[in-house]
């Protein structure tokens, strides 16, 4: 009985191996390399369009997902350099479950977190420095050199951490700014163009934050330093951009103190903080502003749109905070293993070649860091088939983009002919006019006492204060209390 | 080899196993977190934390008052409805008793999505009674975890008791209070035990429903997301004391109640 029983088992075990053999490494005669990509949840183009979303180009690009990105560059990674990948695709849901995750033991090659959370991995020591031929522009499969944006690119060499730069271990991916979502029938353009309007009575329980300490900190901040943000030497100061990148990275125990006053001010005013209910909240009028990532912004107006209901973008005066994402490989994961590291690049140039980078920014709303170049301009093609305009339309406008094409906003090259109803809506969501960007900061990563204070300041505001209690209620409960015990007393008597 | 010989015994292996891995190993993680500071040291700071601060204090009264107020609105809701249903000749209770149970059977989150929109056509705007909306949504959402334990009890009660009663000249209102009543305990207390605890920690219904209030989950969830797994599990730990406390005086009070009452009907 228990022999056959074992048999059995053996047998069992003998086809299981001989499969598994068969299907890893003797039979495709070489061993693939695994390659662990986390990314955001809903972050990467998964493919399937319906025949009718298929979108054709002016310069003949045809730009059609048929399958998930990921397993496209399997096949690809086998045509271009004759070896096996297999991608282990998986999501995260914030920077610190990421953190707390790879903290764990997960063991992940490559990762897409936003800048604070890369500064946070470089400082610690975490990240393996892209390689030279990543950089290498002569080689036509390196697709992100080629095609990065020289605005997102400058960016990543300009902000350094510990002496060492950004550009040396991320690759950018999306980014975008923040600012107020709202709805101009109620809302009027100069309304929604300062961060002040979280404590406008105007709104009062119509407008929400967002739920988490960053976001709500940097609009904090833009209130108190509001005098100084809009003073016009300030702005017109040589310096300007530094010293506003320092202003929007304060976190002496003053201003967090300052902030923590305020916000509980302006939790008095809201009607709440949210981080994915706002878009539907605000096609449905519960609320007439929001506080709004410039991507999500987007998918709310063509949300909207489709009701025929508008909604509009505003950019606050004081300052905004431009953020990004960025693949960058971990040390813990690709372990010194050379196939591993050339998987891993081969796997953004992938991503950053412009059609891959078109469907990214059609399936997700973002904005793709990538821009092509003088030989492919796909992705302005794309901008345009989107936005432009010509011909018949009334209300023509010239929306400069060069900033973002070649680092020149004067490039004749990328004027875009777009109508003037685009100011404040998609277009200048997704790519804002040089005049925003120039009052764009980066919040940077705090170092730990920092990053306490300021996570302990929103507890704080979160959570309810037992002194706030009215004594109305204290009499109540004692009162109750008293009930109870004369009623437990008055039984144990009759007993 | 011998031959396999099974035992029952053997049959606890698994939940052995079960409670090792994913009750006793998680226990001894969050106490080891909840007692040392960031250098791994020993430490009371995060248990004397908790105490002096009226952020985390407030936190818990906070959650006490939703889940005590909810505990309240669902017994005052659930007992008569169990005891109508319970008592009636109705020919198809079962039909009427799933029908309050029935949303149970539908995703909580679709649920109070709805519940949201409903309270926007009623209140206009939500964000003026955020307490009061929590409320509601978790009675909504645990009414029948109240109903189904009082049902159940009041179904069981023997009718005779009432008969015996009445002879003896006790009028409605007496042999409710004096019978029924007493003879249902048991079952408003499991009713509790199943309203009372979840409804401490579910911050879901909170924040689908506005309330920026954090309660002891939340509270958990953000010394996390900032890794302060020291504090978060010393306020997990403490949760999981208060829970202790509660169950242990529920199930006296429901042995020691059973056993007066019956005393009172026979003597």
């Amino acid at each position: 009985m228990a022999k056959t029983g074992n048999s059995a088992a053996l047998a069992v075990f003998g086809t299981f191996a001989a499969w598994y053999v068969c299907s890893g490494t003797v039979c495709a005669g070489e061993e693939p390399v695994t390659l662990r990509v986390c990314n955001w949840e809903e972050y990467i183009d998964l493919g399937e369009w319906d025949e009718d979303e298929v979108i054709t180009l002016d310069n003949g690009v045809v730009i059609y997902g048929e399958r998930p990105l990921y397993e496209e560059f399997e096949d690809w990674y086998r045509e271009t350099y004759g070896r096996e990948v297999r991608v282990e695709y998986s999501c995260f849901g914030t920077n610190e479950d990421l953190y707390n995750q790879l903290n764990m033991g997960d063991t992940y090659d490559l990762v897409c977190p936003s800048e604070y959370m890369i500064m946070k991995l470089i400082a610690e020591d975490k990240l393996l420095p892209y390689s030279d031929g990543f950089y290498d522009m002569n080689d036509t499969n390196n697709f992100y050199i080629n095609n990065v944006s020289p605005f997102i690119q400058k960016t990543l060499e300009d902000n350094e951490i510990g002496g060492e730069r950004w550009s040396t271990y991320a690759a950018g991916y999306m980014w975008g700014i923040t600012g107020i979502l709202y709805n101009p029938e109620l809302v009027t353009e100069e309304e929604a163009s300062t961060w002040e309007i979280f404590g406008n009575p105007k709104f009062n329980r119509q407008i929400t934050l967002k739920d988490n300490v960053r976001d709500s900190y940097f609009a904090a901040l833009g209130i108190l330093k509001a005098d100084v943000l809009t003073d016009e030497d300030f702005i017109q100061s040589t310096d300007y951009h530094d010293r506003l990148t320092d202003l929007m990275n304060d976190v002496s125990p003053e201003t967090i103190g300052q902030a923590q006053e305020l916000l509980d001010d302006l939790m008095d005013n809201v009607y709440s903080l949210e981080t994915d209910s706002g878009k539907a909240d605000m096609i449905t009028g519960k609320i007439v502003a929001n506080y709004q990532w410039s991507g999500d912004a987007v998918y709310a107006m063509d949300q909207a749109d489709e009701d025929d209901f508008e909604l509009k973008f505003a950019v606050p005066r004081e300052s905004t905070n431009l953020w990004f994402d960025g693949w960058v490989m971990l040390k813990s994961g690709i372990d010194d293993s050379e196939d591993k590291q050339h998987a891993a690049e081969a796997f953004v140039n992938f991503l950053s070649r412009t059609d891959n980078a078109v469907r990214n920014m059609y399936y997700i709303g973002y904005t793709s860091s990538i821009a092509g170049n003088k030989e492919d301009n796909t992705i302005y093609e794309y901008i345009d088939w989107c936005y432009g305009a010509g011909g018949e339309d009334e209300d023509i406008m010239e929306y400069p983009l060069g900033y973002f094409f070649s680092g020149d906003n004067s490039d004749e090259d990328y004027i875009l002919q777009s109508t003037g109803s685009q100011m404040g809506r998609q277009l200048y969501s997704q790519y804002p006019p040089q005049d925003v960007m120039d009052r764009t900061a980066v919040m940077r990563y705090f170092d730990t006492d920092a990053n306490k204070a300021i996570n302990q300041m929103w507890i704080n505001v979160r959570c309810f204060d037992i002194a706030d209690v009215p004594t109305g209620v204290w009499m109540a409960l004692l009162a109750g209390l008293l009930v109870l015990v004369w009623l437990g007393y008055g039984r144990s008597k009759r007993r | 080899m011998d031959k396999f010989r099974f035992q029952r015994s053997q049959l606890c292996i698994p939940y052995g196993l079960f409670l090792v891995c994913f009750v006793l190993a998680p226990l001894i993680v969050i106490i080891y977190y909840a007692f040392t500071n960031g250098e791994g040291q020993f430490s009371l700071e995060n248990l004397v934390g908790f105490f002096s601060s009226s952020n985390t204090i407030g936190t818990l009264a906070y959650s006490l008052g939703i889940a005590v107020a909810t505990t309240c609105s669902c017994l005052m809701l659930a007992y008569p409805i169990a005891y109508i249903l319970a008592r009636s000749d109705m020919k198809h209770k079962s039909v009427v008793l799933m029908i309050f149970v029935m949303p149970m059977w539908i995703n909580f989150t679709l649920r109070i999505t709805a519940l949201k929109e409903i309270l926007t056509m009623v209140e206009g705007n939500l964000a003026y009674h955020p307490f009061f909306n929590t409320l509601i949504g978790m009675t909504y959402d645990f009414l029948p975890f109240m109903i189904l334990p009082i049902y159940t009890t009041l179904l069981k009660l023997d009718g005779s008791l009432l008969e015996a009663a009445a002879d003896l000249g006790a009028d409605t209102v007496r042999i409710f209070l004096k019978v029924t009543l007493p003879l249902s305990v048991p079952g408003i207390i499991s009713g509790i035990v199943m309203v009372f605890l979840p409804s401490m920690t579910n911050y879901v219904v909170l924040d689908m429903l506005y309330n920026s209030t954090y309660i002891m989950g939340s509270l958990i969830g953000a010394y996390f997301s900032a890794y302060d797994w020291h504090n978060g599990s010393m306020i997990a730990l403490i949760l999981l004391v208060i829970i202790l406390v509660f169950t242990l005086f529920t199930n006296r009070y429901a042995d020691q109640d059973a056993g007066s009452s019956r005393g009172g009907v026979l003597g």
